[in-house]
């Protein structure tokens, strides 16, 4: 029992300094690797043949893309973890990362209707890949506004892993129905997947910018962990003894 | 047997109660009391399974009621909500919360549960034209017919008479004298005639 | 009598008594869908080609409308407590409740349909997909929906939030829904939307209830 105890309690304690100490490193390597992947994106990455410069975009929108549905994955781990142990920091974990998923969604259909642009002469197409990325968003958005409903920590911690958990099992139908939805109804259009066949060089920067992005996710989802801790922790002896210290 | 070893609970961030336990034999009573707000409705609620403990367990005959099977079908639970239909007569009420608890008792039993507890040639009228101390006894008239061996009551005795009160205590009293267990909390003072009496005291 | 019959017993007396709840659903869907002609022009064309989709998209909302009667009156006084002590498995307690308020809100809104589907236009064989595709996908709003339901019980706002929680999830039954209407139109045959329909009522009715049990186990802690 004591150890259980331990575990549960002294966690998040020994965590708050764990994750103070990681969050430079990673901060500062995002920022290296964010100043060479859109340097690769925007100078050394030759110029499309069909879409010119506008399909340069692409250095953004499909990390983002990609990192939107990956945060979701692993918040939806954090949760079930949480839900399944008892675990309360993986709870503030998933947490922690749903706004950093939210924004990437959003970075994503931002970036997706000015590449449509240039590309269709339109802001938004329903193509089924945008389609999904809304409807990701949807259910971040669903999964922030249940927490913040809900005042009693172990309650919110515990109702929006449920909701995380019910999202990512429905992800896979929902993007397969939109799929099937949109070959139905419009014939095969230019997809944003179909890009130019990728030069060498276009490929490592886009994987630089995912990796730039990787360490950026898990530097702010560090840090507002931390917040949560302190949040959380506020009557414990430990948090008013840093406090103390600070002062 | 029913025990519970150095429960613990937090609502919110405070932590309301800790190294709550004991220990209760057949015709044992535990009467918990304490001032509004200071977990006694929260203990019970973790009692009957409702809320997880922080720390601590809960057993019935030895098993954890977490897993135990038949601890659903041990338990009468009544808290501070009467659990009844406002669109429904006194009498489906107390047969449907019967059913629901899972015994089954026919429309002459109910009536007569009904009677005993002085709601007689009312059975039949929705609950919502009965006063508050009469759905009141609308719920507690599971308590005529229920057979099981443990009771766990949150204010039972709230906007009832003395003529009810009187009858609520006998009632108690019969069933600890048949190797009942009862938990309850009343602001009234309540004597009770208990083989073994045990308290828990909370401040607030 | 078991349980379970019971608990149905009981909900459809509560339905029978509170008959206007059912009618407000009933009359909200049958305004929503009337509003989209004066929103969109007489256009027999246009509203031939949309009916399907309106309908589809008026019965979501009715159905998450009426999501609120679900769990939110035994919730406040106290029955859903003693659901959660009852001896039986709390899932086949929501899976009853879950069938007889889909029975009490959304058979009345299927049987309506194809009355506003003459409205639109469409042709008697789309009516008769457009009945079976709401058979068929009006269960899963309700199972899906239960579990909105049961997460905000006591939340402020909690009507809002469940349309945030519970209209993304709906998205693959109004596509196949919809589509089994607009592919028996087109001539291709509804047989496969259908078909895809009755596989997500049936992964519903098995996942969904022991998600809501859980969820609502959580809502009252």
């Amino acid at each position: 029992m004591s150890k259980i105890n331990l575990y549960k309690f002294a966690s998040p304690a020994t965590f708050y300094g764990l994750a103070g100490q990681m969050i430079p490193g990673f901060a500062i390597l995002s920022a290296i690797l964010f100043a060479v992947g859109l340097y690769i994106g925007f100078f050394v990455a030759p110029t499309d043949a069909q879409q010119g410069e506008a399909y340069r975009i692409i250095f953004i929108h499909v990390p983002a893309a990609w990192m939107s549905m990956f945060i979701y994955v692993v918040m939806a781990v954090y949760a079930g973890v949480g839900l399944a142990f008892n675990t309360r920091l993986s709870a503030m974990m998933a947490q922690a990362l749903a706004p950093t998923g939210a924004l990437f969604a959003f970075i994503a259909l931002f970036t997706g209707s000015f590449w449509g642009k240039p590309m269709w002469g339109t802001w938004w197409v329903w193509d089924a890949r945008l389609t999904s990325q809304l409807i990701l968003f949807f259910l971040y958005i669903g999964f922030i506004s249940l927490q913040a409903a809900i005042d009693d920590p172990r309650r919110s911690d515990r109702a929006g892993a449920l909701i995380a958990l019910v999202g990512v099992i429905n992800v896979p139908i929902i993007y397969f129905s939109v799929k099937w939805w949109n070959t139905l109804h419009q014939g095969a259009s230019i997809s944003l997947t179909k890009a130019p066949s990728m030069a060498h060089t276009m490929l490592a920067g886009m994987l630089i910018m995912a990796i730039a992005c990787w360490t950026y996710t898990i530097a702010v989802a560090l840090s507002r962990v931390r917040l949560i801790i302190l949040e959380r922790e506020r009557h414990s002896t430990w948090v008013s003894e840093l406090l103390e210290d600070i002062k | 047997m029913f025990e519970a070893t150095r429960l613990e609970c937090m609502r919110g961030d405070s932590r309301l109660f800790s190294e709550v336990g004991f220990l209760l034999e057949p015709g044992g009573l535990l009467h918990v009391r304490g001032p509004n707000g200071s977990g006694k409705s929260s203990l019970l609620r973790m009692l009957c399974g409702l809320i997880l403990p922080e720390a601590g367990e809960i057993r019935w005959n030895g098993v954890n009621i977490r897993h135990s099977h038949d601890y659903n079908r041990a338990l009468t639970y009544l808290g501070h909500l009467n659990g009844i239909k406002e669109e429904l007569s006194g009498l489906e009420n107390l047969r449907i919360n019967c059913g629901l608890a899972g015994f089954d008792i026919s429309e002459e039993t109910a009536i007569d549960a009904l009677e005993r507890i002085g709601l007689d040639g009312r059975e039949h009228l929705p609950v919502n034209v009965l006063s508050q101390g009469q759905r009141r006894r609308v719920m507690l008239a599971r308590l005529l017919v229920a057979r099981t061996p443990l009771w766990i009551l949150d204010e039972p005795l709230v906007a009832l008479d003395a003529d009810a009160i009187g009858l609520m205590r006998s009632l108690f009293e019969l069933h600890l004298e048949n190797g009942g267990m009862l938990i309850l909390t009343t602001h009234q003072e309540l004597e009770i005639a208990a083989g073994v009496a045990q308290e828990i005291r909370f401040f607030s | 009598m078991s349980m379970l019959a019971w608990i149905m017993k009981r909900d459809l007396l509560l339905a029978i008594r509170r008959k206007s709840d059912v009618l407000t659903t009933l009359f909200f869907f049958v305004i929503m869908v009337s509003l989209f002609p004066l929103g969109v022009g007489p256009e027999p064309q246009l509203l031939k080609a949309m009916g399907p989709g309106v309908l589809w998209v008026a019965a979501l909302l009715a159905s998450m409308l009426s999501l609120g009667r679900l769990f939110a009156a035994d919730y406040a006084d106290g029955t859903l407590e003693q659901m959660l002590l009852c001896p039986e498995s709390l899932a086949l307690i929501v899976l009853a409740k879950a069938a007889i308020h889909w029975l009490a809100s959304e058979l009345p809104l299927v049987l309506m349909a194809p009355l506003l589907g003459l409205q639109f236009g469409l042709s008697g064989d789309a009516l008769w997909v457009l009945t079976l595709s709401l058979l068929l996908g009006t269960p899963v709003l309700s199972l899906v929906g239960a579990i909105g339901a049961s997460l905000t019980l006591g939340l402020r706002g909690g009507g809002v939030l469940v349309s945030l929680l519970v209209l993304p999830l709906y998205i693959p039954v109004l596509i196949f829904g919809a589509g089994a209407v607009d592919a028996s139109t087109s001539g291709l045959g509804a047989e496969g939307h259908l078909s895809i329909l009755g596989a997500l009522l049936v992964l519903a009715l098995l996942a969904t209830p022991k998600a809501v049990a859980a969820a609502l186990r959580i809502s009252l802690e």
